[in-house]
């Protein structure tokens, strides 16, 4: 059965996922930074689905550590889905350049280094897949959000590359852009019901997507017609705009 | 992230924040920054009983931590749904030990209602189950069983959350040959013949009675009576053997929106209860069924609840003590004179409980259901003071307007029940809206005095 990596395993689109994926048969390796919070999901993915599941301390500020956490897996992975992300706060990193960094390296940085290690390795190898996890947050910068938002555009730009480079290799790389998702991230923001996706769609919809090879998808369905018309709205009307 | 929350009886709805955890130490943080809270499951109990201020949802704590098929223990997080233990369990020839008539409740909740289900006279409640659970208290996360810390183990069993969030539960489950039930539906003509063949019948595991509770004269109560056991695998018919413990696949019906109150009116009523009781036009009819009808025939429909309209429903369950039977009659006449019907009453027996808080004791429990209208209260009020006048009492977890001394005067333990609230939640850190409206006193926080 193929393996499946999840970087940033703790969360709850991360759960669904391995769930998702574990419903289909694959062992999973499960990475976060607090390992011991994973012990749990891996027995119930055991249970659940008949699986094999490991835990693996990752911690996506820890650049210099990535390459040595990738070569000391139990089996390379045949799909890597880096999952990992930092809303943070806004506000704050207007100011504090602590809170700044953390979003741009978390949703940046940190992604860039694991995936150059997992690139690297995939193209050696000659297959693999990547999936990365970005958002819609990334295809225009809005007040509300755009350090977040930056980092992610930087992301869904590093993910196009990427998959231009890989293609070359035989490995195929998927970009995710995912609009409202019900999740401990968003829990303090009061969310449209009818756009706000459970975890479970999204990862159905992941799942679903990379079986087809896509290239790049929004999820739920509705966001990329939500963002072509965010993305078409003139600058000189969009920077009036409170959003 | 705020908002309108209500339960499965649509009625009261609240405003308040409702937060989740996947993880201890969110759980743990929470508690710490709220003043007050409640947890909360999938929101199936009917009332106010996991509404309040701050409710912590369980619903992604919901991890299995270890099922041994040999023996049948399980032990899960609070939030996993029964669906999804049966969705694990049944293909390897487990059961459910108790189950209430709907799968899209908790283990939390299951165990904070101490929940009954159709073999109550043979089997208890969920707590008789229960080998150990862990529950985060305001002195913090305690292991608890009959036999370790056994004053909170009883006061979590049925006890609404008020002891703290029931973390981690570890039960038994049934052994079972099949996923079917050999089902007996008899009919009864009047309440007289019901309760004599749920006597006759006291020896099947699963024994319930649909009743009609708007006839009168010699048809009055008239029901259905449906009796079962966990099918042999020898009992199944070829195709079902092929695969005795999978059940056969089938499409889900959904009430996609609220129906306007007056759908449900005395008409419909009675029409849906005549045909329901024409439908077995034979006296006894026996087969085999899937376990899903059988415990479940409501979950077939999604959001029936919607079909009240919505200013919503109570659903009004109570339990009388077996020798003031004759009190269900003085209460179905009170409501067929009112012609106030519901579109689904159930007639059950208890057996023996012997516990704390929990709401079975031995003797006849009726569930009916009644829109939210103007009236209804009051006139809830008057069949609260006949319940009590038998000596019965009412079921928290369906419960969204009893007054305060219908609670402290039908529960023999419900004071014993406060100290122990009091000890493991002083101050009251856990508490609902049902727990205030039921005048609690949580006592003192010494850390705050």
């Amino acid at each position: 059965m193929p393996t499946v990596l999840i970087l940033g395993a703790g969360s709850d689109m991360a759960v669904a996922i391995a769930r998702r994926y574990a419903s289909a048969g694959y062992t999973l390796q499960l990475a976060a930074r607090n390992p011991a919070q994973l012990h749990a999901l891996e027995q119930d993915l055991r249970i659940r689905h008949q699986v094999a599941a490991t835990s693996h301390a990752f911690d996506a500020l820890n650049f210099d550590s990535h390459l040595s956490f990738y070569q000391s897996l139990p089996a390379q992975p045949d799909l890597v889905i880096c999952v990992f992300g930092y809303l943070g706060d806004q506000e704050k990193g207007q100011s504090d350049w602590q809170e700044a960094s953390r979003i741009l390296h978390t949703n940046y940085t940190g992604a860039v280094s694991i995936l150059n290690v997992a690139a690297e390795a995939m193209a050696a190898r000659k297959n693999g897949m990547i999936i990365g996890i970005s958002s819609v947050a990334g295809d225009r910068g809005r007040m509300s959000n755009y350090l977040y938002g930056s980092a992610k555009a930087g992301f869904t730009a590093y993910l196009s590359g990427l998959r231009n480079r890989l293609f070359h290799a035989g490995v195929h790389v998927m970009t995710v852009q995912p609009g409202f998702v019900d999740t401990q991230m968003t829990q303090h923001l009061t969310l449209p019901p009818l756009l706000t996706a459970k975890p479970a769609e999204v990862a159905n919809d992941i799942f679903k997507a990379a079986g087809k090879k896509k290239n790049a998808i929004y999820t739920k369905w509705f966001w990329r017609y939500i963002m072509l018309i965010i993305k078409s709205i003139p600058e000189f009307m969009f920077k009036k705009l409170k959003l | 992230m705020r908002k309108q929350l209500s339960n499965w009886g649509n009625y009261p709805a609240l405003d308040c924040e409702e937060a989740a955890f996947s993880v201890d130490e969110q759980l743990q943080q929470y508690v710490d920054s709220h003043e007050h809270i409640i947890a909360r499951g999938n929101g199936r109990c009917y009332g106010d009983a996991s509404l309040g201020e701050h409710s912590i949802s369980t619903l992604r704590y919901d991890k299995v931590l270890a099922f041994d098929e040999a023996t049948g223990e399980f032990e899960c997080q609070s939030g996993i749904t029964l669906d999804q233990v049966l969705d694990i369990t049944v293909p390897k020839g487990w059961f459910l030990p108790v189950t209430p008539g709907t799968k899209f409740i908790t283990i939390g909740g299951a165990v904070a209602s101490d929940v009954h289900g159709k073999n109550h006279h043979a089997e208890g409640s969920f707590s008789n189950h229960i080998i150990s659970m862990q529950v985060l208290t305001g002195k913090g996360l305690l292991t608890c069983s009959p036999t370790q810390e056994t004053d909170l183990f009883w006061a979590t069993c049925g006890g609404m959350g008020l002891t703290g969030v029931i973390t981690t539960v570890k039960f038994r489950l049934k052994k079972i040959e099949t996923a079917y039930i050999k089902q007996k539906q008899i009919k009864a003509k009047n309440l007289d013949e019901v309760i004599r063949l749920f006597d006759e019948h006291k020896h099947y595991t699963y024994s319930m009675a649909w009743i009609d509770c708007l006839q009168k004269g010699d048809s009055f109560g008239r029901s259905i009576l449906i009796v079962g056991e966990h099918a042999k695998e020898n009992e199944l018919n070829d195709k079902q053997r092929q695969a005795p413990l999978t059940l056969p696949a089938k499409g889900k019906l959904t009430v996609p929106f609220n129906l306007p109150g007056f759908v449900l009116n005395n008409f419909t009523v009675k029409t849906f209860n005549a045909l329901y009781y024409a439908k077995n036009y034979k006296r006894v009819i026996e087969n085999v069924v899937p376990y899903e009808p059988f415990f479940y025939p409501l979950d077939a429909i999604h959001h029936w609840n919607r079909g009240y309209g919505k200013d919503g429903f109570v659903q009004y369950q109570f339990v009388l003590p077996l020798e003031h039977k004759d009190g269900l009659a003085a209460i179905l006449h009170r409501i067929g004179e009112k012609g106030w019907g519901s579109f689904l009453a159930v007639l059950k027996v208890f057996g023996h409980q012997d516990d704390l808080i929990s709401f079975p004791m031995e003797g006849y429990t009726l569930a009916l259901d009644f829109p939210v209208r103007k009236g209804l209260f009051p006139f809830l009020d008057e069949l609260d003071a006949l319940v009590l006048e038998y000596g019965g009492r009412l079921y928290l977890s369906k419960d969204a307007r009893m007054q305060q001394e219908v609670f402290w005067n039908s529960y023999p333990n419900a004071r014993k029940f406060e100290r122990i609230v009091q000890a493991y939640n002083p101050g009251g850190k856990f508490r609902s809206i049902q727990s205030d409206r039921l005048q609690f006193n949580y006592g003192s926080n010494n850390s705050n005095s």
